[in-house]
């Protein structure tokens, strides 16, 4: 990833893009966090964050005219939240020293003239930067206009107390000064900037030029006159109606434009977002209650400190994250994409030795695309992390672990032990080309074989077969090279045939052929169906017999078609359909996609496991590893197939349950042993030695192994190697043998006992550690 | 972790001697390491017992994996 795509990344998760509130806010204070705080009852926090942002909090807490609120989130559902009252009492309830952190002194002289809210909040802010600010006001007090507001709001005691402040700031005030001509060109002479309150200068004779209002004409972004040197902001009364907040902001304004004086950078750049701006957070309001407004009990004094806490509870702590409230990947790590993004960039870049933290990371994510569908702004984890894993193979950093099972299982489709390419029987042209996939012929060999009989008897021109696997394993570890060497073995197979159609039984292969296979034109088996009627075999169940919930593949989300075509399909067959909430467009992955299953074992279990607790119906699968994967975990669910070309008539498909990984070998083999034998020709199978041995094992133990990835074949390579060599321990208890054998990357060992002729296999587990050797 | 138990439990069938504790090496991604564990050196046979490979060892495996 380079700096410019993370960038680019980062822009597209709005997470951390500031709620309505603080965007409306003139001054972004905090108010989620604000208001979080007041919920957790911490006042003394409270204050801190309405502090941190807001010159006088004493002052403004209780003035400020709140235009946050009409921009809350929870305005439909109850009305805004009462953040201008819940500043007051903050402000009112606050008695801890009030603290303003100065940053060190900077040499440049500043002059502040009129000491309105815009004046005394200019000087503020540049005492606070560290200037040295001298303040000259016409009148016998700082505050102009703030001591005309009424006692209640606005105590004159709090007042008076609060401006002391800027004293302690060690502001050089001066009172009754005649702010005429002459002294404004003097302090311009004296100073190294101005600013001017415009509430002080209404109308005014200074050489300066006026607006339409008789306010100091001022360029709005940066407050800067007509005069080098010279800022000016206020006078929000004669504009319109005094605003405190936006008072506050024109004081604020010329304040920042000197800072950036001082510092020699431009006054313009970047500012756009100063003041009230609009945001891109996105927040869902659904499954929010319509909590009203909590109405003060005594409406003159306000919230008490209990009311307070329940208006505070009322806030949506707005924030986006919708799709880490779906993703179970996304929400483990515990953050967000644009932080993911970020991670990614920087495990990329860690220096040798270093530990990566996210390679475990980018490999888990299913790719099933389900973010992008929930997104507002469509972030794709999934081509950010199969960018990313690219990149880690680029390094020589991809651990060989991740994907080396799957890859293994995809280069047995490939090999001469499954793949396989031959016409229809007795035809001497194709024009179809039927792709079961795989997986398929793994889980459902029977039904692939007869779901081949059956495009036979209903389509014409010939339909030959294509056993192989159409690469998704390799493009989900990101090798480029074994996938395009995948696709280049079926299209020279489809070019044999004379360029056929495609039809195939899976919707991965569907999509991959759709994509990277166009020419072939592929159809789905589903839609061939629809199209060429039911087969006659099948069992139409009678109404209400028969409720299924469809687990859509994450490979169908954009399918809508395909999707609907399935459920005609149930329909006629007499089921009755009970959608899961994450379905059509939203289907989530049962852990095979994207390879999670072998990165991130966990993971896919706990994927498919909390998948199963969306309904109590059976489900219903279209796709192989969808059925396999929710067998596992114990799911009732059957595979559409088992319906269409029942294998054992009357059968309850659903109740079949798990398969192993070896089964789905025996499976594939079995498929292309009985097209061969169709044809004629058929052979005797030419086994290895070691395959001949005869295993035993409990259902507990096969499934042990099974989840350790420990294939049958390896068990026997393990005791034909001990066996023959000898090379085995004792129990000297039960008898039991114990031996090891390190074929490749797997060290695999297996307890047995001699059987009659063959073995029984009591255990068996597996390291990636290799033996080096024994000190001697 | 002691293995002296398994070593106990166990002998070789190779040569039919009895398994000693023994320093064993070990090496994966960027990693060395070394147990002891019980093993026949005259064999070079070793035991690594279902517990180290499922507990310790594969708890090695993911950190190297993530380095
Ligand atoms: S609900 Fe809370 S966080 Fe959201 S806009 Fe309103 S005050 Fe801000
Ligand atoms: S698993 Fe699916 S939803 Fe989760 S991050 Fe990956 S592509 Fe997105
Ligand atoms: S849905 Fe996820 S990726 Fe998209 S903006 Fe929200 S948090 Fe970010
Ligand atoms: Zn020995």
């Amino acid at each position: 990833m380079e700096k410019n795509e993370l960038i680019a990344w980062e822009n597209k998760c709005i997470q951390e893009e500031s709620p309505e509130c603080t965007s409306a806010c003139p001054l972004h204070v905090d108010a989620r966090l604000f208001l979080k705080e007041i919920r957790k009852g911490d006042w003394d926090a409270a204050y801190k964050v309405l502090n941190k942002t807001m010159p006088f909090p004493g002052i403004l807490g209780r003035i400020c005219d709140h235009p946050c609120e009409e921009r809350c989130k929870r305005g439909p559902v109850g009305g805004p939240l009462a953040i201008g009252s819940l500043e007051r009492l903050c402000v009112e309830k606050f008695a801890g020293k009030k603290r303003v952190q100065l940053l060190p002194r900077k040499n440049h002289r500043i002059a502040v003239l009129g000491a309105g809210l815009a004046g005394v909040t200019a000087a503020w802010d540049l005492l606070k930067k560290g200037f040295v600010v001298s303040v000259f006001e016409s009148g016998e007090r700082l505050g102009g206009p703030l001591w005309d507001l009424p006692e209640r709001i606005l105590p004159r005691e709090i007042l008076a107390e609060e401006l002391l402040v800027l004293e302690s700031m060690m502001a050089d005030i001066h009172l009754g000064v005649r702010l005429d001509k002459a002294f404004f060109e003097q302090v311009c002479e004296e100073y190294a900037a101005v600013i001017l309150d415009r509430d002080s200068f209404h109308g005014c004779a200074l050489p300066l030029e006026l607006d339409g209002d008789g306010l100091i004409a001022v360029t709005p972004s940066t407050g800067a006159t007509g005069r080098d040197g010279v800022f000016a902001g206020g006078g929000t009364r004669f504009r319109g109606g005094f605003s405190p907040v936006m008072e506050t902001l024109e004081g604020r304004k010329p304040a920042l434009s000197i800072e950036r004086l001082m510092q020699k950078v431009g006054l313009e750049f970047g500012r756009e977002n100063e003041g009230p701006c609009s945001s891109r957070l996105f927040t869902s309001l659904e499954g929010i209650d319509p909590l009203p407004r909590v109405v003060p009990a005594d409406s003159v004094k306000g919230y008490s400190e209990e009311e307070a806490h329940m208006e505070a509870k009322r806030c949506i702590q707005c924030e986006c994250r919708e799709c880490v409230k779906k993703c179970l990947f996304l929400e483990r790590y515990k953050a967000y994409p644009k932080k993911y993004a970020r991670e990614i960039f920087n495990n990329e870049r860690i220096l040798l030795g270093a530990a990566h933290q996210y390679n475990v990371f980018t490999n888990s994510c299913s790719t099933c695309g389900l973010c992008e569908t929930i997104c507002p702004n469509d972030f794709s984890m999934a081509d950010m992390c199969l960018e990313a894993r690219r990149t880690l193979l680029k390094q020589k950093i991809m651990p060989a672990s991740f994907h080396e099972f799957a890859l293994d299982d995809m280069a047995f489709s490939n090999s001469d032990l499954f793949s396989l390419c031959r016409r229809e029987p007795g035809k001497s042209e194709s024009a179809w080309l039927y792709f079961p996939s795989c997986q398929l012929c793994g889980s459902a060999p029977g039904e692939v074989l007869s779901s081949y009989h059956y495009l036979r008897e209903k389509l014409t021109g010939g339909v030959g077969i294509l056993l192989h696997c159409c690469g998704a394993p390799a493009f989900w570890a990101g090798r480029e090279d074994l996938f395009s060497q995948a696709l280049n073995e079926i299209r020279g197979c489809w070019e044999k045939m004379g360029k056929p159609r495609i039809i195939t039984a899976c919707t991965t292969c569907l999509n991959m052929f759709q994509e990277h296979l166009p020419e072939t034109e592929p159809v789905s088996l589903w839609s061939t169906i629809l199209d060429a009627g039911l087969p006659v075999s099948v069992r139409v169940s009678g109404a209400g017999e028969v409720t299924v919930s469809v687990v859509d593949p994450c490979a169908s989300r954009q399918k809508q078609e395909e999707q609907q075509g399935i459920r005609r399909i149930l329909e006629s067959l007499g089921m009755g359909i009970e959608e899961l909430p994450l379905s059509g467009e939203k289907p989530e992955c049962c852990g095979y996609g994207g390879l999670m299953y072998n990165a991130n074992p966990t993971l896919a279990r706990d994927v498919v496991a909390r998948r199963t607790t969306a309904s109590d119906n059976d489900y219903l699968a279209y796709c192989a590893m969808c059925r396999d994967n929710f067998a596992f975990v114990g799911k009732r669910i059957s595979h559409i197939i088992e319906h269409l070309f029942p294998v054992v008539a009357g059968a309850d498909p659903a109740a079949r349950g798990w398969i192993s990984w070896s089964e789905r070998r025996d499976g594939r083999v079995r498929v292309k042993e009985s097209v061969l034998a169709e044809l004629g020709e058929g052979k005797e199978p030419q086994l290895e030695h070691y395959e001949k041995l005869a295993l035993v094992m409990s259902p507990e133990v096969r499934k042990r192994v099974d989840e350790r990835r420990i294939l049958e074949e390896d068990i026997r390579k393990v005791i034909l190697h001990a066996e023959s060599s000898g090379m085995r321990m004792q129990c000297s208890e039960s008898g039991n043998f114990l031996a090891y054998l390190q074929p490749a990357n797997v060290t695999f060992w297996v307890e047995y006992q001699l059987e009659g002729d063959g073995f029984t296999v009591l255990n068996a587990y597996c390291h990636r550690m290799k033996i080096v050797g024994i000190k001697k | 972790m002691n293995f002296s138990q398994e070593a106990e439990a166990w002998t070789c069938a190779s040569c039919g001697g009895k398994l000693q504790l023994t320093k064993v090496f070990f090496s994966y991604e960027k990693g060395n390491f070394e147990v002891d564990l019980p093993a026949c050196p005259a064999c070079d046979l070793v035991l690594v017992p279902e517990s180290l490979a499922l507990g310790r060892m594969a708890e090695a495996e993911r950190i190297l994996e993530d380095k």
